[in-house]
């Protein structure tokens, strides 16, 4: 690396990170299912990722129970993220929803489903966000639901916006929902972040760019639905989950020679 | 009713990020028993990144049977009211230690060694890593687990908790390194 590629405060260059993405996905194979966690274009992931294998089990016990929520766990009023507080968040209001299935297409019903994102101008209520955006004393940006018995989410809040952080020099995260998501085992339990389409910012991210495949990462990325908007009110967008599949009913192949 | 979702492919994880505590974290969420419950222990340990220090960012979830070996299926992991619900999410703090207040799981079938099934998320973690925590029962139970039988001596120690001498069980778990913690894959994350 020459000096003029790193710049003031020892941080790279969007132009680094970018040829070290570019330089990884394409050395890795198609449709590569879920992100790599030993991607080094996003820095914090330089010494917590294992370095070893994953172990394969076969679940059993606790493993193949998920834990169960329900209505005493949840308001129905903390699916509405735009009325937490004594007035209306600024913002862009908007409506997430979607479908949780499991990787056979049955739907995850009653079960918790958490999210949390940034306000309208990219900054979160948490002591280490320190960009200096304004803080929305309307807004706490967090939600719980329960699905239906569709297997049915639904969120009201307000489009989070872009921020900055420090991976590198002008590091800027596409706008984004955190979801937290649960199945029918614990071995379905995963966070994942939901993007909002067309963002120019995708190329640049190594968080999003570290599930290598673009087919893949596209499944993270919601689409505008106007049948979701409302006249007057707020705009739509439809996000549908699949989680892996569930062991509980789940037998081994035949001919799986694994000891 | 909605369509089917049409493409069955798994949603990939990403990162849980730098901002979770105030969206995740809730009263009691580490204590799934009330203090000096029946059997009531500490299960606790740090979670360290490949140099060996804390991670003050990471979250931890475990799942578990009662002592029974029973796996409970109620209600009430976040307004826990008494109730048992072998669930429980802890934050690291800026050490990286973690803790839960819990009962000791029995095991599930006959003969099964107990253990704790555990999630780790983390900023710079890019997805979540699956886990166990065994109790330190006897080493023929613990010889005959299928998982722990294929690993070998050094990799076996790092997924059996310690006894204190206070009856708390310890683990350390290692992202990285030289103690790093065997994590698991499961045959369904595979299709």
């Amino acid at each position: 690396m020459t000096t003029a590629e790193k710049l003031e405060g020892g941080l790279d260059t969007q132009q680094v990170i970018s040829k070290e993405i570019a330089a990884i996905q394409a050395a890795s194979p198609a449709a590569e299912p879920q992100p790599r966690l030993d991607f080094a274009p996003y820095r914090s992931s330089l010494l917590r990722h294992p370095t070893k294998d994953l172990r394969q089990a076969d679940p059993e016990g606790a493993e193949l129970v998920a834990p169960v929520f329900g209505q005493s766990d949840v308001d129905p009023l903390e699916a509405d993220l735009t009325i937490q507080s004594g007035g209306e968040p600024i913002g862009e209001r908007i409506v997430v929803t979607g479908r949780l299935v499991d990787g056979d297409g049955r739907p995850v019903r009653r079960q918790l489903v958490e999210i949390w994102h940034a306000n309208a101008a990219g900054r979160y209520i948490h002591l280490r966000d320190q960009h200096p955006a304004p803080i929305d004393p309307n807004f706490t940006g967090t939600g719980r639901c329960l699905t239906d018995d569709e297997g049915v989410y639904s969120f009201t809040t307000i489009k989070p916006g872009p921020y900055p952080w420090h991976n590198h020099r002008n590091a800027w995260r596409p706008a984004h929902i955190h979801f937290s998501l649960f199945g029918t085992d614990f071995t379905q339990r995963m966070i994942t972040q939901m993007y909002f389409p067309a963002d120019p910012l995708f190329a640049l991210d190594p968080i999003y760019q570290s599930i290598t495949d673009p087919r893949v990462r596209e499944r993270l990325v919601a689409t505008y639905d106007h049948d979701l908007s409302q006249h007057d009110r707020l705009l739509g967008y439809r996000w549908d989950i699949v989680l892996t599949g569930a062991h509980a009913t789940w037998t081994e192949p035949e001919g799986d020679d694994r000891a | 009713m909605p369509d089917l979702v049409p493409d069955l492919a798994p949603t990939p994880g990403q990162t849980i990020g730098p901002f979770f505590h105030y969206a995740l974290p809730y009263a009691g969420d580490c204590q799934l028993v009330d203090p000096g419950a029946p059997g009531s222990i500490r299960l606790h340990g740090h979670v360290y990144d490949g140099h060996g220090v804390g991670l003050p960012d990471a979250l931890l979830e475990i799942r578990q049977a009662d002592p029974a070996g029973r796996v409970p299926t109620v209600e009430g992991s976040l307004h826990r009211d008494g109730r048992f619900t072998g669930w429980g999410r802890c934050s690291t703090d800026r050490l990286g230690h973690y803790w839960f207040r819990t009962v000791e799981p029995g095991p599930t079938r006959d003969g099964g060694a107990p253990f704790f099934a555990v999630t780790v998320f983390a900023r710079g973690l890019l997805n979540r890593l699956f886990t166990r925590i065994y109790l330190p029962v006897d080493d023929a139970t613990l010889a005959a687990d299928p998982l722990l039988s294929g690993l070998d001596d050094d990799s076996r120690t790092r997924l059996v908790a310690t006894r204190e001498d206070d009856g708390s069980l310890r683990l350390d778990l290692h992202l990285q390194g030289p103690q790093e913690t065997p994590f698991l894959t499961y045959p369904r994350h595979r299709g």
